[in-house]
């Protein structure tokens, strides 16, 4: 079981309130995407359900128990950290083995979990090896499978693909959903990364300033951002939000459209600008519209084969239904 | 240094300071081993003559020889067990964040600041004196007989005096071991479970024994010729009960004034150095690389 429950959790720093009083819900068996700007508060948070931090109020709930006082090692909760965090002068078996030793797990039952987790991350050839001797991916792996083995109530996850080259990183991205499928373990996950927000959560949590922006499935944060800040991070390329007449015209301070919702033409449409950067990427290509009259570069996404280049004049027609429309204080107008 | 021409330039560019470096070692061991040879004293210098081993057989055969090197290797393992021990309990508390770090910090590094044979003084007449040093006192505090530190310890006193000099060398070098852990490894340990005694056992401590290594290999280095404590204290005495061999080989030159046995000393100490040195990169040496 891992329903992990946040009730009024503050964190002040001296005088500075990192993350004011918050409200949140885990359910069991969820993953949990914490995503934000840096210093949005979202580590620290990570920190506090983990009990590497003492809260300044409020009260964490692990399966309905009171954890707020309760140390890191007895809470139940596993953590796997951006610097990996290793043992470097002991072997992958015993960087693995280290916390059943310290719950004095019995021998049979050590090296079975051992074997169990190394089969499961492709470590079995590398467990009399250093953590110095192994590559980043496997590194990564190795913290995994040292969490693994204390078959915790939940993983927390603290940016840990962050020092991957990009594309070792959307191997482990892969790796690391396929092991909640396989275990259906709560997951609580923090990263900046929006895209690893987006593959992995069940839920996720974008935060500002230790506030919650919003919370909810990727598809309800892509569709319905509650305000500018979530519709500006979540998605990528980012929304393009306009202000001025052009969002007048639609009764809002600011109206927001997606690249993907923006069709391009040679020909007719609602708003006409000059292509500034193309990126030809095969499958899609970006523009940067220009001189639309608008308030900003207008982003589009089109298709790959599109035979449009750099100077060429464009008519762009948004999708009117895929209209995001904000008040003036950037929340979302239904 | 990538291609040859300069390589060999190189080599020719370094070769003077080599070739100086090895004339200043080889002509003094040279000059030793020569006069370790030789019937010299300096009471009756025109007497010079071949000796053959015969300054080896009489300073091996003298009674002290023995005691020295006992007294010398319990002085190397005595300061080097406080100091390590210390400066790993010193340098854990000193790494904590206290109000006046700085300060504690220059304190615990002062005693390295003081010269030898001052600090093997000052606590001669100020804090082991059997009437008016700062033990006596505390003794008669308690209501105790003050301790004669120097009559009835005096390795023991030696030990300790040096060690108060060496435990800022210890407790600097662990210190900055100390610094580099890895402060995500500690807390992933403790998410592991492991309480703060494990995780000193199973991660400070082998994260330290690089550190620790050096601690041991230098100051065996400095404690095989410790010299000036003795003679400001106890003079090598009573009897043999605080001579090391260095001391052993300073009162065959100076007060004896017998250059051949001293030099045969000299010999006999370089050697177990050796001997010593060995030994010790056998058992920590493997942490260095």
């Amino acid at each position: 079981m891992g329903r992990i429950t946040l009730e009024n959790v503050t964190k002040r720093f001296g005088d500075v309130e990192v993350i004011p009083p918050l409200n949140l819900d885990i359910e069991d068996g969820e993953f949990v995407v914490f995503v934000g700007p840096s210093g949005c508060g979202k580590s620290t948070l990570l920190r506090l359900i983990a009990g590497l931090e003492d809260t300044s109020g409020g009260q964490i709930l692990i399966d309905g128990n009171d954890a707020t006082d309760t140390p890191p090692a007895r809470r139940g909760l596993a953590m796997v950290f951006q610097s990996y965090a290793l043992y470097p002068h002991m072997s992958v078996r015993k960087n693995i083995a280290f916390p059943m030793r310290m719950a004095n797990v019995d021998q049979a039952e050590q090296d079975r979990r051992i074997a169990a987790a190394a089969a499961a991350l492709n470590l079995t050839d590398y467990l009399d090896r250093r953590p110095g001797q192994l590559s980043g991916g496997q590194r990564q792996r190795v913290a995994i499978g040292r969490a693994i083995v204390r078959e915790p109530a939940a993983f927390l996850f603290d940016e840990p693909l962050s020092n991957l080259d990009a594309a070792l990183r959307v191997g482990m991205r892969l790796e690391i959903s396929e092991l909640h499928q396989r275990l259906k373990t709560t997951m609580i996950y923090v990263t900046h990364d929006q895209v690893e927000a987006m593959t992995m959560a069940d839920k996720i949590v974008v935060l500002r300033a230790g506030h919650i922006e919003q919370v909810g499935s990727p598809m309800d944060l892509y569709r319905t951002p509650r305000n500018l800040f979530v519709a500006g991070f979540i998605g990528s390329p980012k929304m393009n939000l306009i202000t001025g007449p052009a969002a007048a015209d639609h009764d809002a301070t600011t109206i927001g459209v997606r690249p993907e919702h923006i069709k391009v033409s040679a020909t007719e449409g609602t708003w006409k600008g000059r292509i500034g950067v193309s990126e030809h990427l095969g499958s899609d290509t970006f523009f940067y519209i220009e001189d639309t009259g608008l308030s900003e570069t207008i982003t589009v996404r089109a298709g790959g084969e599109i035979d449009l280049h750099h100077g060429d004049t464009v008519w762009l027609t948004p999708d009117p239904t895929k209209i995001h429309r904000f008040d003036a204080q950037g929340d979302r107008i239904a | 240094m990538a291609t040859r021409q300069t390589a060999s330039l190189a080599r020719l560019m370094r070769a003077p300071a080599i070739i100086l470096l090895l004339i200043w070692m080889i002509v003094p061991l040279g000059m030793t081993l020569y006069y370790s040879f030789l019937n010299y004293n300096l009471l009756n210098p025109t007497g010079t003559s071949w000796a053959g081993w015969f300054n080896y057989q009489y300073f091996y055969s003298d009674p002290a020889f023995f005691d020295a090197i006992w007294n010398t290797l319990a002085l190397v393992l005595g300061v080097l067990t406080i100091t390590v021990v210390g400066g790993i309990a010193i340098a854990l508390l000193i790494d904590k964040p206290i109000f006046g770090q700085g300060i504690v910090r220059i304190l615990v590094i002062s005693p390295f600041f003081v010269m030898p044979p001052v600090a093997a003084l000052i606590w001669k007449n100020m804090i082991m004196h059997p009437s008016y040093g700062v033990f006596a006192d505390i003794a008669r505090f308690f209501g105790a007989q003050p301790v004669d530190w120097f009559a009835q310890f005096p390795l023991t006193s030696i030990i300790i005096i040096v060690a108060w000099q060496w435990l800022p060398f210890a407790t600097l070098i662990l210190l900055t071991a100390l610094q580099s852990l890895d402060g995500e490894q500690m807390e992933a340990a403790e998410m592991d479970g492991a309480g703060s005694l494990s995780r000193f056992i199973h991660l400070t401590l082998p994260h330290m024994a690089r550190a620790i290594t050096v601690v041991i290999l230098i100051q065996t280095i400095f404690l095989l010729g410790i010299y000036a404590e003795i003679l400001v204290t106890t003079n090598g005495g009573p009897g043999n009960a605080s001579t090391n061999l260095t001391y052993l080989i300073y009162r065959a030159a100076r007060l004896n004034f017998d250059i051949g046995g001293a030099a045969a000393g000299g010999i006999i100490a370089v050697i177990l150095a050796n001997i010593v040195a060995v030994f010790l990169m056998r058992a920590v040496g493997k942490n260095l690389d």
